[in-house]
C-alpha cells in the first residue's frame, strides 16, 4: 500500500479498539516471568554451551598476541576464539567500531576474545586466564580539546544558513551567547545484550535482543559473509533498548563465530561492567547558542552550533536537528561539527539529536526570555511558526502553543514566581520550569502478514519488535479494529526474521509505521475475504465478527470454513514528507525542590502535554511518555558517563557508578494527550510519542532549578557540586 | 570467579581454624564479597560460611549498652526497637544505605569490612594500589568526584562506603573479634581502620583469620541523633558526603562523616567546636584535607549539611 | 596512553583440577530441589540455568539493579549476590511461585491493570520486591523516609518509593508501579 495522499475516513476511525485504553496483551507473561528473553531460550536447541567475552584493556592500539593456553586447559573449557583468529568483518552502514575481529583496538572493552565452556562459571573463570599482549597507542579522549581545535570549521551537513546570521546577531538589540554542555550517556537498558547462536549446516539462527530485525539480519549476514537467507534472527521479547539494540553488537557476532568454531550452540551475554564501553552511547556535545531579538521579543537571529566527537567515520550527535524547525527567525545559523575521539562508538540513544539538543536549546530560550523580561511561555508562543522557518513548508499539524497554554493552566504556572529564588518551603527552594517538546515524526516502510484462521481468529505476523513500547498490544488493537473482531481473537507474532519486514523499533517511528503496515495487510486480507465471499471489498463492512454487505452477513468463522485466508502487504510512505513537515510537539512542566543547605535537587511533580496525532492506546502511550520523562530526570540530574581523559574510557561502567533514576527520584507524573488525529501522517493518523516525552524534560528541570535558586548551570547533569559555589550561605 | 572450596562450620573454634587456612575468607551476607569475586578482585580459594555460628542476637550489656552480633542483618539492626529508641543515628544511617534487598542480607560485620567503590579498584585493567599494590593510583589523575578528601595518601584516595560505620564511629562502638588462636579482643572503632599510607591494601587492624564476632555500643548518649546522606539520586546510591550528628541538650555532641575518607571520619576535637557552628567544626574535621579538583565540593557540602543538621537538632 | 600500561600486574592464577562442587537441597516455590553444583553458582544462576526458572532476571549480576529479587525465607534478597550452596534448607519464592499467567496474584494483576512495566525485564523483581515491601511496612521495619522511628509506619507513596528504590526500571514505569502497589496495599487494609 502506497501512502501518498492524506488519509480519508477508514475503519480505524471507528475507534472501538484503536485508541482504547487496553491493558497489554503480553502483560500476564511479563508479570509472571514467563516471557522469554534471549538468554532464556532453553528448549530451542540442544547441547548449548556458555560463552563469556573479554573486553580490551586498552583504549587504542593493537593486540599483538593472546596466550590462550591456560584458558584452554581450564576445567570445562570447550574452545577459545580470539579476535586474532578472525579477520575484521564488514559492518552495517550505521556502525563504525569493529564488533569482533582483527588486531585493532579502537576503544576500551572492545571484544577481543570469547571463551566457550560447559558452564557459565567455567567460561567466566577461564576468560580471566587469557593473557593478552597489547601494543597501546595514544588517543584523543577530550571533547573540549577537539571542540577548540575544530571551532569555525564547516558543518557536517550543508550549512543550514538562512539570511545573514552574523549581521543580524550583531545588530540585535537583545543578544544571548551561551555555551551548554551535555555529557555522554548510557542506554543502561535492564536486559544486557545477549545472544544464543546455533548453526545448522550453513544456516545460522540467533535468539537475541534486537530492536531492528531486518537490519540485524543484514548486518550479521555481512559480518559473517553469509547470504541473508541463511540468517534467522529472533527477538520476541526485548528487555529495553533505547537505541542501544538498534544494531547487532559484539554479543551476536562473537556468539555466532564461537558457535561455529566449537560446533555447538553458544549463548553469551555482555557482562554489565562491559556494556558501557563495549557498546554504544549517546555522545557528549558542546553547544553554542546565539540568539538576537527585538526589544519586544521576536527572534531576529537564531544560532545553534553543536560539536561532538566520534570514532573515525562515525557520525555527529545531531543536536541541532530541532533548531531548524522549532522557532521562527529570519536569520539562522544551525549546524554540527564532528571531531575524532577514540572513545567507544557514539550512536543513537532515545531521541538522538533532539534529546541533547533540546537540553541546551530550551534552557537557552529561557535565558533569552529572562533577558527580554518576558514570560517563558509567552516568549515561546511569540516565536512560534506554522511553517518551517526559512522555507515555506507547512507543518502537517503544529499545536505547540496549545500544549504550552494547556499545560500552564493545568500545572498552575500562575503560581510561579517570575523572579528566581523567591519561593522557600522549609529547607527547600522551590521552582517551576517549562520547556517545549519537539521531535520529528519519522515514517518507515513496514510490512505484515494477516491471517484469518480457521475458527475465525486473526493472526498477525511481522518482524516488528516490542521493546516495552506496547507493539504487541497496538498491533492487536489495529487488527481487531480492521477485522471487526474482539481483541481476544487476535494473535500477534513479532520479532522473527521469518515474518514480513517491518519498521522495527526506533526513532519513535515504530508504533505508527508498524500499525500502518498491519493496516495495509488487513486491508489486503479484507479484500481476499470479500472476494471469497463474493462481496465488494470496497463497501464490505467488517464488524462484530461478521462481514456485512448489502443485505448479507457472513461470520468470519464461516468465511474461513473453507480454509485459512492469508494476505501480506506493507505500507510505503511517499510524497507527503516533502509537502509537509511532520513533527510532534509538546510541553514539559516540572517543579523542583533544591535543598538550601546541600543543594540536592529533587523533582516534586511533572506534567507533559503531547500533540502527537491519534493516540493508539492511551495506556501504553502514557507509559512511553512517563518513561521518557523519567529518563529526562536522569539526564537533568545524574546521568553522565565519566570520561577518564588519560586512559580513554568511561570509568563508571556499571549501574552503581552510572546512576539512573530510581523510584524515589520520580514524583507524580501527569500526561495529557491533545485529542487529535493527523491524516497526513498515515492511515492510522498517529505519530510517534515515545521520544517526544524525553525531548525538553531536562531543560524544564534546569529551568525549574534556575527558578528555584537563580543559578543557571549550563553543564549537564545539574549536580549539587555545580550549584554549591553559588548558593547563599546556609 | 576463581574456583573455591566451601565449608560452613558450626562453632567459633572451627571457624577460626578454617579462617586461618591459606587463601581462606569468611563469608556472611556476601553482598560485597561475591560482587568482588565475580570480578576477581577478591580471589579466595576457600570460603568459610559463618552463618552457622549464631551471632545473630542483639543483647543488652551490663553497662547499659547493646551487644550486636556480627551476623545481625542490617534490616534487623535498623528495626530493633532498642536501636530505634536509643541509637536512632544507627537506624538512620543503616536505612540510608544500599537497598532493602541488600540490607536483608548484609551483616553488621560485613558492612564494617566493605571495600571501596572506587571505579579503578573495580576495574582490574586499571592501576590501583589497593587492589594491586604498587601498580599506582589511576584515580589521582582520573575520576575522583566520589573519592576521599581527608585521611587519604599519595597511594590511595579511596573512601570507605559504609553508612552504618559512620554511626558506629559517632557512637563509640567497639568491635569484638576472635583471633585465629582463639583469643578474643575488643577494638574501639576509632582504632579499627588504618589510614592507607603506602599500604592501602591493608584496611583494618584485623589479623589473618581474625573474625569479627560482634559490635558493642556503650550506654545511650541521648540527644538529637540525625544523619544526612547527600547524593545525586534520592536512594540506592553511595554518599557524596554523609554527616552523622548527635547533639545533646547540654550542647555537647558527636560528629562523624562518611564519603570523605578511607574510614568513617571523626575528629573528636572538632566536637568541642559544636557550639561555634559547622564552619569551626569542619575546619578541624578537614584539617590537612587534600581534595582533588573534582571532589573539593565535599568540604563545603559537609559543612552545609552539618549546619543544617545542627539547625534541625536545635529546633 | 601512559607507558606503564602494559606493566600493570595482572591478577592471574591457574585453576587446578575440577572446580569444587557441593550438594545442596532447598525448596523452591514449595517444591524440593536437590543437586550437586559448582560452588560458584549463584542462587540466580541456579534458578535460571540449572532449574530453568528464568523469571528471575539477570540485569547486572552485581546487586546494582534488583532484577533478580527473590524471596528467601520470607525476605527479599538479590539472588545474584548469593551462592546457591549457602541456601541449604532455605525456602525460595520466585516470580513463578507468586502466580501464573492464568492465575495471577493480585499484585501481578495490578501491575497489568496499571501498566506497571514496559519491557518487562525488571518486572519479576519489582513484584517480588513489592510483596516483601508491603510486609516490611506492616512489620514496622523503618526506612530512610520514616520520620518517627517509634510510631507505626503508614503505607504512603513516599514509603513505597523509597523501599522500592533497589529495583531499577530503566523504562521508567515507576509511577505506574507505585499505582499498582498502592492499589494492593489499600485493598489489604
Amino acid at each position: 500500500m502506497l501512502f501518498d495522499t492524506p488519509a480519508k475516513e477508514n475503519p480505524i476511525d471507528r475507534a472501538r479498539e484503536v485508541g482504547q485504553p487496553r491493558p497489554r496483551i503480553d502483560g500476564p507473561l511479563k508479570v509472571s516471568g514467563t516471557a522469554r528473553y534471549a538468554y532464556e531460550q532453553r528448549d530451542v536447541v540442544e547441547n548449548m554451551a556458555y560463552g563469556y567475552p573479554l573486553g580490551a584493556a586498552i583504549a587504542k592500539g593493537r593486540v599483538r598476541a593472546i596466550d590462550t593456553a591456560a584458558a584452554e586447559a581450564a576445567p570445562g573449557v570447550i574452545g577459545v576464539l580470539t579476535t586474532l583468529d578472525v579477520p575484521r568483518h564488514a559492518l552495517g552502514p550505521m556502525n563504525t567500531a569493529m564488533l569482533f575481529g582483527g588486531d585493532r583496538v579502537e576503544h576500551y572493552h572492545q571484544a577481543i576474545a570469547v571463551v566457550v565452556a560447559e558452564s557459565f562459571e567455567e567460561a567466566r573463570a577461564a576468560t580471566a586466564l587469557l593473557d593478552v599482549d597489547y601494543a597501546p597507542e595514544p588517543g584523543c579522549f577530550d571533547l573540549e580539546r577537539v571542540a577548540r581545535e575544530i571551532v569555525g570549521q564547516p558543518f557536517c551537513e550543508d550549512d543550514a544558513l538562512v539570511g545573514d546570521f552574523d549581521d543580524a546577531f550583531l545588530a540585535a538589540p537583545v543578544q544571548l551567547d551561551v555555551t551548554y554542555r551535555t555529557p555522554d550517556q548510557s542506554h543502561s537498558m535492564m536486559e544486557p545484550h545477549a545472544t544464543l547462536a546455533a548453526w545448522e549446516g550453513d544456516e545460522l539462527t540467533v535468539w537475541t535482543s534486537n530492536q531492528m530485525i531486518a537490519w540485524g539480519v543484514r548486518d550479521l549476514a555481512a559480518a559473517l559473509d553469509l547470504p541473508r537467507d541463511k540468517v534467522r534472527l529472533v527477538s520476541p521479547f526485548i528487555g529495553g533498548g533505547f537505541g542501544g539494540k538498534l544494531f547487532v553488537r559484539s554479543d551476536v557476532v562473537a556468539a555466532s563465530l564461537a558457535a561455529r568454531k566449537v560446533g555447538r550452540p553458544v549463548k553469551l551475554a555482555l557482562p554489565r561492567p562491559l556494556i558501557a564501553n563495549n557498546t554504544t552511547h549517546r555522545p557528549a556535545t558542546v553547544q553554542r547558542l546565539r540568539f538576537g531579538a527585538t526589544e519586544d521579543g521576536k527572534f531576529t537571529a537564531f544560532g545553534h552550533e553543536s560539536t561532538s566527537g566520534n570514532l573515525p567515520d562515525g557520525g555527529p550527535e545531531t543536536a541541532t536537528q530541532q533548531s531548524q524547525f522549532l522557532y521562527a527567525a529570519p536569520n539562522r545559523l544551525v549546524g554540527e561539527r564532528l571531531g575524532v575521539l577514540d572513545l567507544p562508538e557514539g550512536n543513537a540513544m532515545r531521541a538522538p539529536g533532539e534529546a541533547s539538543g533540546m537540553m541546551a536549546l530550551e534552557a537557552a530560550v529561557d535565558e533569552m526570555a529572562e533577558k527580554l523580561g518576558l514570560d517563558p511561555i509567552e516568549f515561546r508562543i511569540l516565536n512560534d511558526t506554522q511553517v518551517v522557518p526559512g522555507k515555506d513548508t507547512p507543518f502537517s499539524q503544529r499545536h505547540l502553543a496549545d500544549c504550552l497554554r494547556l499545560g500552564a493552566d493545568r500545572f498552575g504556572w500562575g503560581e510561579r514566581a517570575s523572579l528566581p529564588a523567591r519561593r522557600r518551603e522549609g529547607r527547600s527552594w522551590i521552582g517551576i520550569g517549562v520547556a517545549a517538546a519537539y521531535r520529528n515524526n519519522l515514517l518507515m516502510k513496514s510490512g505484515a502478514r494477516a491471517r484469518l484462521q480457521e475458527g475465525g481468529g486473526v493472526e498477525i505476523e511481522t518482524d516488528m519488535t516490542d521493546i516495552g513500547t506496547g507493539s504487541y498490544t497496538i498491533i492487536a488493537q489495529t487488527a481487531a479494529e480492521m477485522m471487526g473482531v474482539p481483541l481476544a481473537r487476535v494473535t500477534v507474532r513479532l520479532g522473527d526474521s521469518r515474518y514480513p519486514v517491518s519498521a522495527g523499533s526506533g526513532g519513535q517511528f515504530g508504533g505508527n509505521s508498524s500499525t500502518s503496515g498491519v493496516y495495509a495487510a488487513c486491508v489486503a486480507l479484507r479484500t481476499r475475504i470479500a472476494e471469497r465471499l463474493g462481496a465488494d471489498p470496497e463497501t464490505a463492512v467488517f464488524e462484530e465478527g461478521e462481514v456485512r454487505w448489502g443485505n448479507s452477513a457472513v461470520s468470519l468463522v464461516e468465511a474461513a470454513s473453507g480454509g485459512e485466508i492469508v494476505a501480506e502487504d506493507s505500507i510505503t510512505f511517499k510524497g507527503l514528507g516533502e509537502k509537509y513537515r511532520q513533527s510532534t510537539f509538546g510541553a514539559h512542566f516540572v517543579e523542583v525542590a533544591v535543598d538550601a543547605a546541600t543543594a540536592e535537587i529533587r523533582v516534586r511533580r511533572m506534567l507533559a502535554v503531547c500533540s502527537a496525532g491519534r493516540i493508539l492506546n492511551p495506556v501504553t502511550a502514557r507509559s512511553q511518555v512517563i518513561g521518557a520523562m523519567t529518563m529526562g530526570v536522569g539526564s537533568a540530574l545524574m546521568e553522565e558517563l565519566a570520561v577518564d581523559k588519560t586512559r580513554g574510557f568511561f570509568a563508571n561502567h556499571d549501574l552503581a557508578g552510572y546512576e539512573v533514576p530510581v523510584h524515589a527520584d520520580i514524583p507524580r507524573q501527569d500526561v495529557i494527550f491533545l485529542d487529535e488525529t493527523d491524516p497526513i501522517s498515515s492511515p492510522m493518523k498517529a505519530k510517534g510519542v515515545g521520544e517526544l516525552g524525553l525531548c525538553g524534560v531536562a531543560a524544564a528541570v534546569a529551568n525549574a532549578v534556575y527558578n528555584a535558586t537563580g543559578i543557571r548551570v549550563r553543564d549537564f547533569p545539574i549536580t549539587l557540586d555545580k550549584l554549591l559555589p553559588h548558593m547563599p550561605p546556609f | 570467579m576463581r574456583a573455591f572450596s566451601y565449608e560452613k562450620p558450626g562453632t567459633l573454634a572451627e571457624a577460626a581454624a578454617a579462617g586461618a587456612r591459606e587463601g581462606a575468607k569468611y563469608i556472611a551476607g556476601g553482598t560485597n564479597l561475591i560482587d568482588l569475586m565475580k570480578l576477581e578482585i577478591e580471589t579466595p580459594a576457600h570460603l568459610v560460611d559463618v552463618n552457622g555460628l549464631g551471632l545473630d542476637r542483639i543483647e543488652e550489656t551490663a553497662a547499659g549498652g547493646l551487644r550486636i552480633g556480627a551476623l545481625v542483618r542490617n534490616t534487623d539492626l535498623a528495626a530493633d526497637p532498642r536501636v530505634r529508641r536509643d541509637y536512632a543515628l544507627l537506624t538512620r544511617a543503616l536505612v540510608a544505605g544500599a537497598s532493602g534487598q541488600l540490607r536483608n542480607k548484609a551483616t553488621t560485620a560485613g558492612n564494617l569490612l566493605q571495600r571501596t567503590r572506587c571505579a579503578y579498584f573495580y576495574d582490574t585493567n586499571m592501576p590501583c594500589n589497593k587492589r594491586a599494590p604498587g601498580s599506582g593510583c589511576a584515580a589521582l589523575e582520573g575520576i575522583s568526584r566520589q573519592l576521599g578528601v581527608v585521611g587519604t595518601s599519595e597511594a590511595c584516595i579511596a573512601t570507605h562506603p559504609s553508612d552504618m560505620a559512620v554511626a558506629l564511629r559517632a557512637l563509640d562502638a567497639e568491635i569484638e573479634t576472635m583471633r585465629a588462636d582463639g583469643v578474643a579482643r575488643s577494638i574501639p572503632i576509632g582504632e579499627f581502620y588504618r589510614t592507607p599510607g603506602e599500604t592501602p591494601e591493608i584496611e583494618t587492624v584485623l589479623g589473618a583469620g581474625e573474625l569479627i564476632t560482634g559490635v558493642t555500643l556503650p550506654a545511650p548518649l541521648g540527644g538529637a541523633q540525625l544523619y544526612h546522606k547527600a547524593r545525586d539520586r534520592a536512594s540506592y546510591a553511595f554518599a557524596l558526603v554523609s554527616v552523622g550528628l548527635v547533639l545533646r541538650e547540654d550542647g555537647t555532641g558527636r560528629i562523624a562523616l562518611g564519603g570523605v575518607a578511607p574510614m568513617p571520619w571523626r575528629v573528636e576535637a572538632a566536637e568541642a567546636e559544636l557550639g561555634e557552628g559547622a564552619a569551626a567544626a569542619c575546619e578541624m574535621l578537614f584539617a590537612g584535607a587534600r581534595p582533588t579538583e573534582q571532589n573539593a565540593f565535599k568540604l563545603p557540602l559537609a559543612e552545609r549539611a552539618l549546619a543544617a543538621l545542627l539547625a534541625e537538632a536545635r529546633s | 596512553m601512559p607507558s606503564d600500561f602494559e606493566t600493570i600486574p595482572r591478577e592471574t592464577g591457574a585453576a587446578d583440577g575440577a572446580p569444587p562442587r557441593s550438594e545442596v537441597s532447598l525448596t523452591i516455590n514449595g517444591r524440593d530441589w536437590s543437586g550437586v553444583i559448582d560452588n560458584r553458582v549463584t542462587l540466580l544462576d541456579l534458578l535460571r540455568e540449572e532449574i530453568g526458572l528464568t523469571g528471575s532476571k539477570k540485569g547486572c549480576d552485581h546487586g546494582q539493579c534488583g532484577a533478580c529479587t527473590v524471596i528467601v525465607n520470607g525476605r527479599r534478597v538479590n539472588a545474584c549476590l548469593s551462592f546457591a550452596v549457602m541456601h541449604q534448607g532455605d525456602a525460595v519464592t520466585t516470580i513463578e511461585g507468586v502466580g501464573r499467567p492464568d492465575a495471577l496474584d493480585p499484585l501481578q494483576a495490578a501491575f497489568v491493570a496499571h501498566d506497571g512495566y514496559q519491557c518487562g525485564y525488571c518486572t519479576p523483581g519489582q513484584i517480588c520486591s513489592a510483596k516483601a515491601v508491603l510486609e516490611e511496612i506492616a512489620a514496622g521495619v523503618p526506612s530512610h523516609v520514616t520520620r518517627d522511628l517509634e510510631a507505626p509506619i503508614a503505607t504512603t507513596a513516599e514509603e513505597i518509593r523509597e523501599r522500592m528504590s533497589g529495583n531499577i526500571c530503566r523504562c521508567g514505569a515507576y509511577a505506574n508501579i507505585l499505582a499498582a502497589i498502592s492499589e494492593v496495599a489499600e485493598g489489604a487494609r
